[in-house]
């Protein structure tokens, strides 16, 4: 409140001379309103709590509101078989607070199934990054693993979109997450968006067939057509490979350790 | 193909794009140039929700007495009017008289002057005429002004108007979307430059390094990306969900004004947009500005004048008797437009220009000096001071009054600025500021938060006028938007550079890292609303109250 006020002198002369000035003005209101006869003081309308002034006005700033993201709804041309995937993520709430639920995965054969997902609470930090925590629950091929997550979210210079989560699971696993992408338009509706993803961790995983360290990277170049903003077919170019003893796992089931793939699919939100 | 004439349908909308509404008797047929006039000192107004199609899509709006723009009022100063005024929606709805200096319960905002107007109740709205000239009314409850409710006032002064004109005519602009406001509003809070489709591409970035070399495009290019700003970022919502409409009329309808040989005409226009600015101008024939937000200006003649939602400016022209003029309003980014007509013969029309180039916002305009550029990293975190709802400060905030605004400067036409209006008769009130209150319009595009002093309504305190004081309220725009600021209940009276009075305001537009300010005497006892009068900024957060109260 008082920060809406700048500086006021409040020298002994500006006090008096304003007090002189308020009574001139008092008497100079009063004589016109006395001639009319008119004008009683307005009934002022009772204080209320901002809830139900917000509600009169029917104009609420702390409103929440949601939005339902499919970045990816994905399949992927190998030479032997197609892959589907998905990448998406829904958050509700407030501009300073809000529920983040995110989802990856892969719906395949059994032996190459897997899924994450995320369920955080997103919470702005700064102008331009939020802090997420929250938990982690991984399934499909292997065991399924649970973590507690915290990262960062937030727009970099440039209008990179930037994710840095790390995660802390049981048995003293430990694991990090770093994504970036952004949009690079050609024409108003047709935008090039590259996109960079890698999963480090702090230990092997034999049952899920992971190893320790960088365990997998992913380049991405995806070129959807907006046919509005909210519905936007896409055909790219992934490269992703696994490392070190992660690569050595998919070597011993006979799947190559790196591959550039055609990928098509749709991106969508409401 | 099907695509392109969709568009086109949308913009321009469609020709038989008439008001359609069963049941009511007064929605029947009228011509374009007859808005509906109610005037004397009783009125009766009805609220309620009317059937209309502007693009080929039936739609609902909020409609006073089945007219879309409301009625015209017509007062007289000096007279006590009144209004009664009936909710036939199933939601509470309000009315407020824009400019017009009312008690503070009959200024129309819940919350602050009145609960509101439940569905099925009557308020009767009864207050003294104090003023003349020409002033609006809309709701003033959750979106309703959006979706239609606005209509036109005129007040005849107790002397007889200043200016002798032959044909009076109100011009209301507005904003439709066949689109659900709530989802308009929702829609930007998930993506704020969705309406966007003005953006740069990497079309314009070959296209410019071409003419300018790469090095300088990059230069150009490189501190709007570091910022995380966008240089094409003039209207939140644009012509892509918007038909904008002249008295009711799309441009394919073309609303027309008739005059006869001789006249001389006077044009009222009011931007009753929700979030709009318009660039409006008469191809070939000069604006004689002769009143700003209902208060009579020395004339200047001008060639186009920029409004902001909110804005009244009143115009007088004199047309050749043998020829027919468009009336054209366009949007500020350049996506869309208002067209009417003047014509001494209905069935006429005149050429209707193309839309002039869209225009960028350039790191000078924000305030944003060379130096600073060069220190760029360490601004993109600038000091927290206004919190986390806020995404620039500028550095250099200037008054520039005399600046016509992004877009409108070296055009080749003659462009108004506040700097040209010079209200007749000078200050109401003689006396300098006993003080001064800051506020900075703040705000964060990506996060669609909106607010003063990076706080918004639901997080600040009331202002506390002392009642009788004059006192100055200075506005720094730390935003790349232009914000119509409408303090309710009293006078904005905006100075000169040096410090003289400029002119009578109830709404003032403030540009980009301009810095100005006005004085306002406290003269109105009461609760009163003081926000940006673009409606999704108002919702997001760009509200304060202010307290008149005797101390």
């Amino acid at each position: 409140m008082s920060s809406d006020y700048s500086g006021d002198a409040g020298s002994l002369a500006n006090t008096m001379g304003r007090a002189l000035l308020g009574a001139m003005l008092a008497l100079a209101l009063a004589l016109p309103a006395a001639a009319t006869g008119t004008e009683p003081s307005p009934e002022m309308q009772a204080d209320m709590s901002y809830k139900d002034m917000a509600g009169m006005m029917g104009m609420d700033d702390a409103a929440a509101f949601g939005k339902v993201m499919l970045d990816q709804l994905e399949v992927e041309a190998e030479s032997d078989h197609t892959l589907f995937s998905w990448d998406g993520q829904a958050w509700y709430g407030s501009d300073y607070n809000k529920l983040w639920l995110k989802s990856e995965g892969s719906p395949n054969a059994s032996d190459k199934s897997d899924a994450r997902n995320e369920l955080l609470w997103d919470r702005i930090v700064t102008r331009w990054w939020s802090v997420q925590t929250g938990v982690r629950y991984d399934f499909g091929q292997g065991p399924a693993r649970g973590w507690a997550a915290a990262g960062i979210e937030g727009l970099a210079p440039y209008w990179f979109d930037l994710e840095a989560t790390f995660y802390v699971g049981e048995e003293g696993r430990t694991a990090a997450r770093l994504r970036a992408e952004r949009d690079l338009r050609i024409t108003q509706r047709l935008i090039v968006q590259p996109e960079f993803e890698t999963n480090l961790y702090g230990k092997p995983d034999i049952a899920r067939q992971i190893g320790s360290g960088i365990s997998d990277l992913q380049l991405a170049l995806r070129i959807r057509y907006e046919i509005r903003r909210e519905l936007a077919p896409y055909v790219g170019l992934a490269w992703r490979r696994d490392f070190g003893a992660t690569a050595q796992f998919a070597r011993d089931s006979g799947a190559a350790p790196g591959a550039l793939l055609w990928v098509a699919g749709l991106r969508t939100w409401f | 193909m099907s695509l392109v004439s969709t568009r086109r349908r949308f913009v321009q909308g469609v020709t038989s794009g008439a008001l359609l509404l069963a049941a009511a008797p007064w929605s029947a047929p009228r011509a374009a140039s007859q808005a509906a006039v109610l005037s004397g000192t009783e009125f009766d107004l009805s609220i309620d929700a009317l059937t209309v199609n502007y693009t080929g899509a039936r739609r609902t709006a909020t409609a006073v007495n089945g007219q879309l723009p409301a009625p015209l009022l017509r007062w007289r100063e000096g007279d006590t009017v009144t209004i009664r005024v009936t909710n036939r929606m199933p939601v509470p709805s309000s009315i407020h008289w824009h400019g017009v200096l009312v008690p503070a319960e009959m200024d129309g905002v819940p919350g602050l002057s009145f609960p509101g107007i439940a569905p099925g109740e009557t308020y009767v709205y009864r207050f003294r005429v104090k003023q003349h000239g020409t002033y609006w009314y809309h709701a003033h409850t959750r979106f309703q002004e959006q979706t239609g409710l606005y209509g036109p006032i005129v007040i005849e002064p107790r002397g007889g108007e200043s200016y002798r004109a032959d044909k009076d005519y109100t011009v209301v602009l507005s904003d439709w979307s066949d689109s659900d406001p709530e989802h308009l509003f929702a829609t930007l809070k998930r993506q704020s430059d969705y309406f966007n489709y003005g953006r740069r591409t990497a079309g314009d970035f070959i296209a410019q390094a071409r003419r300018q070399g790469i090095a300088a495009t990059v230069r150009d290019w490189a501190p709007w990306e570091e910022l995380r700003m966008d240089p094409t970022d003039l209207s939140d919502v644009s012509a892509a969900t918007y038909t904008y409409l002249m008295n009711g009329a799309t441009p394919a309808r073309n609303w027309t004004a008739l005059f006869s040989a001789g006249d001389n005409v006077r044009l009222r226009f009011i931007n009753a947009s929700a979030m709009s600015f318009f660039d409006i101008r008469i191809p070939d024939l000069g604006l004689t500005v002769v009143a700003a937000d209902g208060q009579d200006v020395d004339p200047v003649t001008v060639d186009e004048f920029r409004m902001a939602s909110g804005e009244v400016l009143d115009v007088i022209v004199k047309p050749k008797a043998d020829r027919t003029y468009t009336i054209f309003a366009q949007s500020m980014d350049r996506s869309g437009y208002a067209r009417g007509t003047l014509t001494p013969q209905a069935g006429l029309q005149a050429e209707v220009p193309a839309l002039d180039p869209r225009p960028l916002v350039s790191m000078a305009d924000m305030g944003m000096s060379m130096g600073a550029m060069a220190d760029m990293p360490g601004m993109a975190d600038m000091p927290r001071q206004y919190g986390l709802g806020v995404d620039m400060q500028v550095q250099m905030p200037r008054p520039k009054l005399d600046d016509p605004g992004v877009g409108l400067r070296d055009n080749g036409r003659r462009v108004l600025s506040y700097a040209d209006l010079h209200t007749l008769g000078g200050p109401i009130d003689a006396r300098d500021a006993a003080r001064d209150i800051e506020l900075h319009l703040t705000g964060h595009m990506q996060r669609y938060m909106w607010s003063f002093d990076g706080r918004k309504f639901s997080e600040a305190s009331p202002l506390q006028f002392k009642y009788g004081e004059r006192l100055r309220l200075v506005l720094i725009n730390d935003t790349m938007m232009t914000h119509p600021i409408h303090l309710h209940g009293m006078w904005s009276e905006l100075e000169a550079p040096d410090g003289t009075f400029q002119v009578r305001k109830h709404t003032v537009m403030v540009q980009p890292a301009q810095r100005l300010s006005y004085l306002v005497t406290a003269d109105a006892l009461g609760r009163w609303a003081y926000h940006c009068h673009l409606t999704y900024h108002m919702a997001a957060g760009m509200f304060r109250e202010v307290r008149v109260e005797r101390l």
